[in-house]
């Protein structure tokens, strides 16, 4: 698998309304890189869901392509070919509460089970192993109603793990964990990364954790421009992180590795 | 565990169904009712009309309309990820009622001097009826993409459907209007065997399309982006979805009348009894729980009276109120809705 598992030069993206475009980023130059943990940060309102969108297949960009690692075109493939390469976490309710860890992963298994779903025994063996990497094994057999949010999160990790796909986006996964999950999570992902040779793309507002854990950064800024980077390199350039709340109340600090008040 | 639930469930149905051929208006006795069914000679005529003419297919026409109702209730249920969802409030119950009212008013409520046509004329009324309002949800669902949106749009239809019967009953004569109430308290009793094969393959066939969707309901159980992310084809999945479960609750509301209650409450019995949400099992256990309470009303319709049946609308609600309250008491506890 090639470093670059994804990229996109100069696209724009946003929605169609009644015909009319309505852009929300422009000029976006970025590439994902297999192996590595890459953090998307934004200030509320500056469109990340919609990058994230755009960049899983689910909406065309307006303007440019997001081209795969073999020069294909992300919305040339057909929904099948596009759920073996992207898969996704996000926090979007679910009525999964009756059914099993155990089911809720091998749901993971979607794209390559045949017409009524029956798993082959490649497919549990995959499950099995998605739930052991992410450390679920002892809970495989409870509902999801009765886990606690992080290990629920962890279950639909293990999930994506189960899709089999070389890249996985996940919008905000920690948004609804306390502390502890936040941190096990970001770096139950970096685990994944390695062992996996996986491309991570992770939205968060978790500004330390995500500096502590990620190999890249992409920032969007409040001017609404992508800033790439390995996070090394951000952080050493005090400014560049300062850009994501211009006009807020609040400063980067690199002794902190977070944002204080002014 | 599952499996002795499934057996429990299929013992339900085989002790209600002779208990429907025994009880009734006239007294059999239960050896002569085996007897009738085995097919050898009895000494009385009239039961042996009674019981393949009247009693037989009305406790196979149960079975069926209760398990197409309730696998109609699920498929929305899921379809609209709302516990809340089924036949009757989506507006297909209504449209068929307004096919129905269409054609009685217009005929003036002459039943019995027009016979086979007019029943006929009934059954084509509903299922047109509740077909263009399908039709109408289908169309709409191409433009508003929300699926709570959607669901109101189908409520919202429903009112709309309603409006137009009370302004036909207003205007219709009041044998028409008489017959046309009848007809909304709903009966199993109006299928006789030699429209039960009509009504039988119509409503196993939509059964049958209904499981080929067991994969896709699962997905969708996750919601609608995770579904989609796994490469369902959400639009095609919800038309098919939409069009099985308004084929079924079509083809009963023909036969039967509109019935409440049964599609909105049997799937959530068939979670709770065996404790998943998972299609592969709550699918059969649905059509299975559907059935025991179709042929539970039914029972229960012929009890009481040995003039009269009683109308199953005045039933289902006795079944299904204390249980959707229990439902919403328990609603933390309940597994599927956490």
């Amino acid at each position: 698998m090639p470093n670059n598992i994804l990229s996109a030069t100069d696209i724009s993206v946003g929605y169609h309304i009644k015909k009319k475009e309505k852009v929300v980023l422009s000029h976006l130059s970025l590439s994902l890189e297999s192996g590595k943990l890459t953090c998307l940060f934004g200030a509320n309102g500056t469109g990340k869901s919609t990058l994230l969108r755009t960049l899983s297949g689910v909406q065309p960009a307006l303007c440019g392509t997001v081209m795969l690692y073999d020069n294909k075109n992300l919305n040339s493939l057909s929904r099948i070919e596009l759920a073996k390469i992207i898969s996704i976490v996000n926090t979007d309710y679910t009525a999964a509460g009756a059914l099993s860890v155990d089911e809720v992963v091998s749901l993971g298994r979607y794209p390559y089970t045949g017409f009524f779903g029956v798993l082959s025994r490649e497919d549990k063996k995959i499950t099995d192993n998605a739930i052991s990497s992410v450390g679920l094994t002892h809970l495989r057999n409870r509902h999801i109603a009765t886990l606690s949010d992080g290990e629920r999160q962890k279950a639909m990790i293990a999930r994506a793990l189960a899709q089999d796909t070389p890249i996985i986006i996940l919008d905000e996964p920690t948004s609804f964990l306390d502390a502890a999950s936040r941190i096990e999570t970001l770096s139950l992902l970096k685990s994944l990364t390695r062992e996996y040779n996986k491309a991570v793309l992770v939205s968060t507002h978790d500004i330390s954790q995500s500096l502590a854990q990620a190999d890249n950064l992409w920032l969007l800024t409040s001017d609404k421009k992508l800033i790439c980077g390995k996070v090394a390199d951000i952080i050493a350039e005090k400014s560049t992180l300062d850009r994501l709340f211009q006009g807020r109340n609040v400063t980067f600090s690199k002794e902190r590795l977070d944002f204080i008040p002014n | 565990m599952t499996k002795v639930k499934f057996i429990i469930l299929i013992l339900f149905l085989i002790i209600l169904f002779p208990l429907c051929m025994v009880f009734g208006s006239v007294d059999i006795p239960a050896e002569q009712v085996v007897k009738i069914l085995a097919g050898a000679d009895v000494e009385n005529e009239v039961w042996k009309v009674i019981i393949i003419e009247s009693r037989l297919p009305m406790a196979l026409t149960a079975i069926l309309a209760g398990a197409s109702l309730s696998v109609s209730g699920l498929l929305l249920q899921t379809a609209f990820n709302n516990p809340l969802a089924g036949p009757s409030i989506l507006g297909i119950s209504t449209g068929a009622s307004l096919g129905v009212a269409i054609i009685m008013l217009a005929m003036g409520g002459a039943v019995t001097a027009l016979g086979a046509t007019y029943y006929a004329a009934i059954i084509g009324g509903a299922a047109i009826g509740a077909l263009s309002v399908l039709l109408l949800l289908l169309f709409l669902s191409t433009i508003v993409k929300s699926t709570t949106m959607l669901l109101i749009v189908g409520i919202l239809t429903g009112y709309l459907t309603s409006s137009a019967i009370s302004l036909l009953n207003f205007f219709a004569t009041q044998e028409g209007v008489h017959s046309f109430i009848i007809w909304g308290l709903g009966n199993f009793s109006g299928v006789t065997m030699n429209k039960l094969p009509i009504f039988a393959a119509t409503s196993i066939i939509s059964l049958a399309g209904a499981t080929l969707m067991i994969k896709p309901l699962n997905a969708l159980l996750l919601g609608n982006r995770y579904a989609e992310s796994m490469g369902l084809n959400i639009t095609r999945t919800r038309n098919a979805i939409l069009l099985f479960s308004g084929l079924l609750t079509a083809i009963v509301t023909a036969y039967c009348g509109p019935i409440g209650f049964i599609g909105l409450v049997v799937p959530h019995i068939a979670r709770m009894i065996m404790g998943t949400s998972n299609h592969t099992v709550i699918l059969p256990a649905t059509i299975l729980s559907g059935a025991i309470v179709g042929l539970l009303c039914a029972l229960i319709s012929v009890l009481p009276s040995k003039v009269e049946v009683l109308p199953l609308n005045a039933i289902t609600p006795i079944i299904g109120v204390p249980i959707i309250i229990y439902i919403i008491l328990e609603r933390k506890r309940l597994h599927y809705f956490n």
